[in-house]
């Protein structure tokens, strides 16, 4: 008796535990979002952005040469303040050659943009490399993709584009070629070959950013006689300074770091840089989009599915018969051979069910499979159904409230329905009502918590 | 007067007629069982859970543990639905080279099911004879995949070997030999009085029932719902077969029986065709980026596998793990009908029954 009741206890403290690490992980979710790197660079970015400007403006009278290498130099910079990022915490050799990096933006000299350029282009490439060392080879095949279909896309009109298309190229052709070499040099030259790598990590670097450079004059050959910086072009000015603000930023933020010498402060400011770039890359992208979704979209037009007639002829039954507050949605799932995907309001579920099953036009009489999913805004149960007499099958869907995920049980239209639904209850915590015999059909009846809901905990009585 | 009382029998977890890790709690009045309660999940593995944390290419080794018996076909059912979702367009010789794979593991299958069925009556030498030619398949098998049983052989795009050289010989050469083999099997065990006495009119079910009950592959047909995935909504490239969808319409013991002793024959001819058109080069995967990724949304397929249908639900937000990921396990939604099966019955026919179902607990617990 006693037993029984400790067991009880120990179930509810167990599911009061669960909870409360729930909440703690949800708060601490959000307390995370709220320090978002992306708001915080905006914050942080905005007075920079208004002073660099003015500054940008200001190479526009002074030599057209020295301005292109300033804006090559300070593109550099950026792309080593990325790699830096995502190097983020080994990257004590790169760190190196990015102290150099702090002069650049205000550096008025050619030559000596030109050498910092470099150096910023070659810890770029030893981030890179190390990057990908790291296993994260996926980064490159990304930045390939974009490169291609941005290439592909190329507007004349659109500098901007052209310029993003340029040197996310110049940008995938490096990465190819160091990965090319990555891979004819193999393990062998690995210990002599060292010195023979760096060469050729710095010999692509200075493609690179010769790649870049052509890229920027080519814009600007583009751009015609209007000068970029007086203002006719916004868009490439506005961009413009935004790289060099943050290039500024990052050698600001590394030289203060120097300075402190304290890690924590380092961290900081590396954080900050990194939120700073990763600002800019996300609404460089976003242009970069946008561009390409204005070149697109006239281009693509759907064609009806094949199964149209049969979703229009669903829905005009339902609405004919049920009246038209039973469906949310209603579409075909072209990811799912073009199947009708019927959306029921959360308490006409059942009664549609009811209705696909024994209305003379659909039958759906199998059951093929039931299931639900946890989406974290919601809970989802998905059924798939057939009907052997038409030929034909509909997916139902339901969604239902997270927090207290009950539903009728369709059990007594599909016996079939009877163990999946004891499933979804097992292992998701979804309530069927009216089903005659729910229970935990895989993990057993002492199980505490929901395996697949995404915020499960595991319970252990002896941890 | 005998006065009898009901009482409550333990059949297994561990008993070597529920093929498996599976309990029934009986209630029986003498010999009549009175209530079945079937209790599963002793092999549940989370597979689900688990594929949550694992690329897509890391989940096929996890669908071979689900139906060990024909791990092919599980093989298939994930790799299209990716397929699927991400509108990939497979080659030829890999195309051919699946249906090969997964037609002689439907075959092992139903060579091991129809051995342990009539094994679970007493009849120990089909055993023998059934392994040895599954054993041959499995050989053929292994030369292709590396593996005799969790192959871990299509990838998203193709398949992950080529055929060895003379593998296809190989194939060619065991089509007539098997059939040769089945007529053996037949005079051995399809006449036996023994035998049609145990499976006659015993577990017997309409075909409404199986349709309610969600019934698939086998366990259907046998009802004389002439319904094969492979041959009415055709995936990869069974369009191209001339093949039969066998039925029957007693929907006892023996229909489905006799319904996989067919579904051999008609496999044996599909492997033939595929054999007679296979190309003589070209791909065996697709070009696929590195790391797979279903673009946003959700698919739902289905395939005809060795013990019904097997679909896979796949959610996806887009990145190289599933959001969701969920397998429509054959055995699973089979297993359901059994309490209505037993319910009246004599105890005597509770491995009949059961054994003519046909489950891999693998799949049944997922």
């Amino acid at each position: 008796m006693s037993g029984e009741k400790d067991l009880e206890q120990i179930k509810r403290e167990a599911a009061q535990k669960a909870k409360e690490l729930a909440k703690q992980r949800q708060a601490a979710k959000q307390a995370g979002e709220g320090n978002d790197p992306k708001e915080v660079a905006d914050k942080v970015a905005e007075p920079e952005v208004k002073e660099t400007e003015t500054k940008a403006e200001a190479p526009a009278g002074e030599d057209a040469e020295l301005a292109k290498k300033k804006a090559a130099a300070a593109a550099k910079a950026k792309a080593a303040a990325l790699a830096k990022m995502k190097a983020n915490a080994q990257s004590e050799e790169a760190q190196e050659p990015k102290k150099e990096v702090s002069a650049p933006v205000e550096g008025q000299d050619a030559e000596l943009a030109k050498k910092k350029a470099a150096a910023a282009a070659k810890a770029k490439a030893a981030a890179l490399a190390k990057m990908k060392a790291t296993g994260q080879v996926e980064e490159n095949a990304e930045v390939e993709t974009p490169a291609a279909t941005e290439a592909s896309a190329g507007d004349d009109d659109d500098l901007a584009k052209k310029k993003a298309a340029a040197v996310a190229k110049a940008k995938a052709a490096a990465a190819a070629k160091r990965k090319a070499q990555a891979e004819a040099g193999g393990e062998a030259d690995a210990p002599a070959g060292d010195d023979d790598d760096l060469a050729k990590k710095k010999a692509a670097a200075v493609a690179k950013a010769k790649a870049a450079a052509a890229a920027k004059r080519k814009a600007q050959e583009a751009g015609g006689g209007a000068d970029a910086s007086t203002g006719d072009d916004d868009d490439l000015a506005k961009k413009k300074a935004a790289a060099v603000a943050k290039a500024k930023a990052a050698a600001a933020a590394k030289a203060k770091a120097a300075a402190g010498g304290g890690s924590a402060d380092d961290e900081k400011a590396k954080a900050i840089a990194a939120a700073k770039a990763k600002a800019a890359a996300a609404a460089k992208a976003k242009a970069a989009a946008g561009a390409k979704a204005g070149a697109e979209e006239p281009v693509e037009e759907k064609k009806p599915s094949p199964n149209q007639p049969y979703l229009d002829k669903y829905v005009k039954a339902i609405t004919d018969n049920l009246g038209d507050d039973i469906l949310e949605d209603s579409y075909i799932n072209s990811l799912s051979k073009d199947v009708p995907t019927l959306v029921a309001k959360k308490e006409s579920y059942y009664r549609l069910a009811e209705f696909l099953k024994y209305n003379e036009l659909l039958g759906f009489d199998y059951l093929s499979e039931l299931h639900g999913t946890d989406f974290q805004t919601h809970m989802e149960v998905y059924v798939h159904l057939y009907s052997y007499k038409n030929r034909q099958s509909v997916a139902l869907k339901v969604k239902l409230d997270r927090d207290a995920p009950v539903t009728k049980s369709v059990q007594p239209l599909w016996a079939g329905a009877d163990w999946p639904e004891c499933e979804a209850y097992d292992l998701l915590g979804i309530k069927f009502e009216g089903h005659p015999n729910l229970h935990r059909i895989m993990l057993g009846e002492d199980w505490v918590g929901h395996p697949l809901r995404k915020d499960y905990e595991p319970y252990d009585v002896e941890v | 007067m005998i006065r009898t009382e009901e009482m409550l029998l333990n059949v297994g977890p561990q008993h070597p007629s529920t093929h498996g890790v599976f309990r029934l709690v009986l209630k029986i009045d003498g010999e009549i069982i009175v209530e079945a309660k079937p209790v599963i999940g002793y092999l549940h593995r989370g597979t689900e859970k688990l594929a949550e944390d694992l690329q897509y290419t890391q989940i096929i080794p996890y669908t071979d543990r689900m139906d060990y018996v024909s791990a092919m076909t599980n093989n298939y059912v994930i790799v299209h639905a990716v397929e699927t979702m991400m509108g990939l367009q497979v080659p030829e010789r890999a195309e051919y080279l699946r249906i090969l794979a997964m037609e002689l593991n439907r075959v092992a299958s139903h060579l091991l099911w129809w051995g342990t069925f009539i094994l679970d009556f007493g009849a120990t030498s089909p055993l023998l004879y059934a392994f040895r030619d599954r054993e041959m398949i499995l050989n053929l098998l292994n030369e292709l995949s590396g593996a005799r049983l969790t192959f871990n052989y299509m990838r998203v795009g193709g398949v992950k070997w080529d055929a060895p050289e003379g593998w296809i010989e190989k194939v060619a050469d065991f089509v007539p030999y098997l059939r040769g083999q089945l007529k053996g099997y037949h005079q051995l065990v399809s006449g036996n009085e023994i035998f049609l006495n145990r499976t006659k009119n015993i577990g017997t079910y309409s075909k409404e029932d199986a349709i309610n009950y969600s019934l698939s592959g086998p366990n259907l047909r046998s009802t004389g719902v002439k319904w094969d995935l492979r041959k009415d909504e055709p995936y990869s490239i069974y369009d191209r077969f001339d093949f039969d969808v066998v039925t029957r319409e007693e929907g006892d013991a023996l229909a489905r029986y006799h319904v996989r002793m067919g579904e051999i024959v008609e496999s044996l001819k599909i492997i033939e065709q595929a054999v007679q058109q296979f190309p003589k080069d070209g791909e065996i995967i697709a070009k696929v980026p590195k790391i797979i990724k279903a673009p946003k949304g959700e698919a739902f397929v289905r395939i005809e596998g060795s013990r019904g249908e097997i679909g896979c639900y796949i959610s996806s937000d887009g990145k190289k793990e599933p959001y969701r990921l969920k397998f429509r396990r054959p055995s699973f939604y089979n297993l359901q009908i059994l309490p209505k099966l037993l319910e009246g019955e004599s105890i005597s026919n509770l491995i009949a029954i059961l054994g003519a179902v046909d489950i891999v607990l693998g799949e049944v617990d997922g």
